[in-house]
């Protein structure tokens, strides 16, 4: 299939038709609304069902609906209407149901701003709902990569029987890239999908008996049981720990003698500052964590080199994958932060500066 | 091979449509692409930028500091961006609304009336499509021929006097670029 030029936005929302994804509810707003558009022009076509929902706490517990019955069901948002899902994912997570959500991250707090930020990466990776719980979050940082995650989050999302979201951004959301695109999933393809769930899903089973009783609740008023069910959630968190550690090394070798961390966007442009400097003689590593929970802390570890005096984590926050960063490097190096908020993205040039003061300061 | 350009003007101006072309033709040509609109709570007549990267090597960052190319349609672009295009590179001006110009010599400066051109060959609406054949003719960023079949697929059948128009403005802004 020959590559399209297409927003984030719309592409990514094109990859989970072509997942297979068939019940879409969300409420609409910047900068992910080319979205919201591109569901309510595209799923009528498909057979599948678009609703505008009276909120985000309406669309998220829709959600939570068709989950429970075993097909691939999605909703998205930007910051501040991912903050009113976190009560049904909560609740989605505790029932363990697969679901994808996105969220193309604005500035925060509050309303904020409708500009690109990374400020929810707390929220996504640390909880965000209440209680013992985690999400699979995915960190694109391209179009390309913003629309093969759609694929991956439903097929995780349905392994682990879990919510999974997608960590995207305004920039992400709104640039436009060649993308190319995974063919369809047959009508045949998506039913097969959802018979994997036919054990616990609340819909009849094929053969009709509708006599079998599958419960999808989250309330376990006894202790005992909620503490056995809280374990079991943490046993498969950690099978997934062990599974779905993903990374890009970018420029890594022995001879670094600075190692970078960002995710998403940030590392778009970390990456130019690296190549940039490259020309110059110096040597800089990158290690961008893909997926952001689980977090490759052993990646981040093994990355610093004999000759890495440093390690820099740049972001579009005020430092929240430092935390992790700082987890990783086990205080064997120092690690500097720098970031920019309000909705404002760094500029390879900023990045730059910034890495060639850790040169000069050595001389 | 890298080149970096912002097209920045009023809303209204087609800046953001010129970004669209030139990389969608940068991508039929199996270049590696990317479009970065500025966006916000903005309007027809507020200011509008994109930044629009073409490249054989896969593109780091989408965002531009320092463009090869900057189109400058009203003088605040050249106000904001003028200072930060490179050394060497191309600075295409609308005389008809940048009064105050550019003031830098190590750039090369493409300064014609864009707006009257436009409406010359038939409608202001063509302006973007000038600016494009500018780029072509100057840089040869990408060719004439993707351009045509691009406006072909799309508007020979709906609209082929509009398709005529743009290819007449797209030809003029060649014979400007290569002055």
């Amino acid at each position: 299939m020959a590559k399209i030029l297409m927003k984030g936005n719309e592409a990514v929302a094109e990859a989970s038709i072509r997942s297979g994804c068939r019940l879409y509810f969300a409420y609409p707003i910047t900068p992910q609304s080319e979205l919201i558009e591109y569901m309510a022009k595209m799923m009528p076509k498909v057979g599948g069902v678009f609703l505008q929902a009276e909120s985000e706490v309406a669309a998220i517990n829709m959600v939570y609906g068709a989950a429970g019955c075993g097909k691939r069901t999605m909703t998205s948002s930007s910051s501040p209407g991912v903050s009113l899902k976190m009560e049904g994912i909560s609740y989605i997570a505790g029932a363990e149901l697969p679901c994808v959500i996105i969220n193309v991250q604005r500035g925060g707090p509050g309303l904020g701003d409708i500009q690109p930020a990374q400020g929810d990466y707390f929220q996504a990776t640390k909880g965000g709902g209440h209680g013992d719980y985690r999400l699979i979050v995915l960190a694109p940082s391209s179009v390309q990569e913003f629309a093969d995650m759609a694929s991956e989050a439903f097929d995780l999302a349905d392994k682990y029987r879990t919510p999974v979201m997608i960590l995207a951004d305004g920039m992400l959301g709104q640039m436009m890239e060649p993308v190319e695109f995974k063919p369809a999933k047959t009508q045949e393809e998506i039913d097969e999908l959802g018979k994997q769930h036919n054990s616990w899903c609340i819909c009849p089973n094929e053969d009709g008996d509708k006599k079998h009783h599958h419960e999808i609740n989250s309330l376990e008023i006894d202790p005992n049981v909620l503490e056995k069910h809280v374990n079991d959630l943490y046993a498969k968190y950690a099978v997934i720990e062990a599974n779905e550690l993903r990374y890009e090394s970018y420029n890594v070798n022995d001879d670094n003698e600075i190692l970078c961390v960002a995710w998403g966007t940030a590392s778009r442009v970390v990456k130019s500052a690296i190549n940039e400097l490259k020309a110059e003689g110096k040597n800089i590593g990158l290690i961008r964590p893909i997926n952001v929970w689980p977090y490759p802390y052993a990646a981040v570890k093994a990355a610093i080199g004999k000759k890495v005096k440093k390690v820099y984590v740049f972001e579009l926050n005020t430092g929240q994958m430092l935390d992790d960063v700082k987890i990783a490097v086990e205080g064997k190096v120092p690690v500097d932060f720098w970031g920019k908020v309000g909705g404002i993205v760094f500029t390879p040039a900023e990045i730059k500066a910034k890495l060639e003061a850790c040169f000069t300061k050595e001389k | 091979m890298k080149t970096e350009l912002i097209c920045a003007g009023f809303g209204g101006q087609g800046v953001l449509t010129i970004g669209k072309f030139i990389a969608k033709a940068g991508m039929k040509e199996g270049k590696n692409v990317s479009w970065l609109p500025s966006y916000g709570p903005e309007m027809r007549g507020g200011t509008a930028n994109v930044s629009t990267v073409v490249s054989d090597e896969p593109i780091a960052s989408p965002i531009v500091s320092y463009p090869d190319i900057l189109v400058a349609l009203n003088q605040p672009s050249i106000d904001k961006f003028g200072e930060s295009v490179r050394a060497g590179g191309v600075l295409i001006i609308n005389t008809n609304m940048c009064p105050k110009g550019c003031k830098r010599t190590d750039v090369q400066i493409i300064a014609a009336p864009l707006s009257d051109i436009a409406t010359e060959i038939g409608s202001n609406l063509v302006l973007n499509m000038i600016t494009i054949g500018i780029i072509i003719g100057k840089t040869g960023l990408i060719k004439y021929e993707t351009m045509e079949e691009d406006l072909n697929s799309f508007m020979k059948a709906k609209n082929p006097d509009l398709l005529a128009m743009n290819l007449k403005a797209i030809k003029r802004g060649i014979e400007i670029g290569k002055q």
